[in-house]
């Protein structure tokens, strides 16, 4: 599955300073849909490079950093449990920066 | 035939709870609500406006600085200032007004960022340098005392570089761009410190009355959160690294906490400021009383003010002086107190405006 993942305030510090990502993400095995919470875990093994406990606590973002699919705040389409589909761009955004 | 539109597929959903017109972009953390980017727009600035109306922040003629760091809440208080002074005819002169501590690769970039912001908004901007101020830069300070207790002097000489580009533009007051996030932080640092005190001033939306020039927050009621989805969907042009010179653990824990507060009830970011504000104490605790420091003029309760004592460590290749434990250059003790509080009260680390 194609998607567009973008790292912004400060996050793409964990990702070799690449803001923006084209990504290809496939479907584990035995599944028939890739949610939000299957795509963080690839992210952490596959984008971030280093400090993954910025970005991660738990199976979730760490607290601070917002999720928005498609430019939509991803608490309005269920967080981790959301449905990815071909081509949806997915934005994290760190507010822990600067200020 | 197969090209489906997955945007508005997911979309559809959910539609906005104020104009229920458009889709919902956002659930604000104040009052779960979810709305679209126009609602968000309007209610984002009005409440802002509500504040500096509601708490008399200005007077119609006076001259403002903003305190710009370049980063998201600075950047999103000087766009969303101007554009209030516009509409609502303030009244204000706005400008913008930088420190440059003398950071390599940190500093020396914010600041192209808000000479953006400077063209962007049109508004006039004023950097003051800690180099031109002490004859120090951040850089040569660290390179002498080491990364232990550089945030003191950040501190210290931060606050005071900003009085005095302050007096330079000839201002009324300056604003600065802490958000409520900021203010619970600090609210619960000052309980974790017993710092009862500084608790129920560190929530005042202005301070420094008595000072040489107030300050104020408008932000104060405005989350994190929703000055950095503003600045998203605005596209609004700031910087977002961490300062290389940010050791302030402590601050980073009570940080986190606010962080998992507010994720399992948004509200706690509101009820900390509240319980802080409503913490007035009886007892008259004594602050100490103002007069002015002996050698640069700058107000001081003793007879040389915080930056001076740190400045005179540096100078004399002594740089613990004024610091922790070690014995202060005025030989009282209380001095040595007052910086270890000037310490702790500190806001965010260095790069952000304490305050
Ligand atoms: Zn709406
Ligand atoms: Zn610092
Ligand atoms: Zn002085």
């Amino acid at each position: 599955m194609q998607l567009t993942l973008e790292f912004g305030g400060g996050l793409e510090l964990l990702c070799q300073s690449v803001k923006i990502h084209k990504v290809n993400v496939d479907l584990q095995a035995g599944k028939e849909k890739l949610t939000m919470r299957d795509l963080l875990s690839w992210v952490r093994t596959n984008l971030i490079k280093e400090r993954p406990e910025m970005f991660m606590k738990g199976e979730s973002v760490r607290p601070g950093v917002l999720v928005l699919i498609n430019d939509c705040d991803w608490e309005l389409s269920g967080q981790l449990d959301t449905t990815l589909v071909e081509k949806d761009v997915i934005v994290f955004i760190s507010t822990l920066h600067g200020g | 035939m197969a090209e489906v539109e997955p945007k508005q597929k997911k979309a559809s959903g959910r539609q906005c709870c104020i104009c229920n017109q458009r889709r919902a972009v956002l659930k604000r953390p104040k009052t779960l609500e979810q709305i679209c980017r126009e609602c968000f727009y309007a209610v984002f600035e009005d409440e802002i406006h509500r504040v500096i109306v509601d708490n008399q922040l200005f007077k119609p003629g006076e001259r403002i600085a903003i305190g710009a760091s370049g980063g998201k809440d600075s950047t999103v208080l000087a766009y969303v200032l101007s554009e209030l002074n516009r509409r609502h005819k303030y009244g204000l002169d706005l400008f913008l007004l930088s420190v440059d501590e003398g950071i390599t690769g940190y500093r020396d970039d914010s600041l192209e960022t808000v000479k953006r912001n400077e063209i962007q908004y049109g508004l006039p901007l004023k950097v003051v340098s800690y180099k031109d101020l002490y004859g120090w830069t951040m850089d040569e300070i660290v390179k002498m005392i080491g990364l232990k207790n550089n945030c003191t002097f950040c501190g210290v000489f931060r606050r005071q570089a900003l009085d005095r580009g302050a007096a330079l533009l000839k201002v009324d007051k300056l604003v600065t761009g802490h958000n409520a996030d900021d203010i619970a932080e600090t609210v619960l640092l000052n309980i974790l410190r017993g710092d009862i005190a500084r608790l129920s001033r560190c929530t005042s939306i202005t301070t420094g009355e008595d000072g040489p020039i107030p300050r104020c927050k408008p932000f104060k009621y405005t989350y994190e959160k929703e000055i950095v989805m503003y600045a998203y969907f605005k596209r609004l042009d700031y910087f977002s690294t961490e300062c290389i010179y940010s050791p302030n653990a402590y601050r980073g824990f009570a940080r986190e906490f606010i962080k998992d507060l507010e994720r399992i009830r948004p509200r706690a970011i509101l009820d900390i400021i509240k319980s802080g504000e409503d913490f007035r104490i009886s007892t008259s605790t004594k602050m100490p009383e103002q007069g002015t420091c002996e050698r640069c003029g700058y107000i001081s309760s003793q007879k040389w003010c915080k930056a001076c004592v740190l400045l005179e460590g540096l100078n004399r290749g002594l740089p613990k002086l004024g610091i922790g434990r070690s014995r202060g250059l005025n030989g009282h003790k209380k001095d040595i107190e007052q910086i270890n509080q000037m310490n702790n009260i500190q806001s965010k680390p260095c790069g952000s405006l304490d305050f």
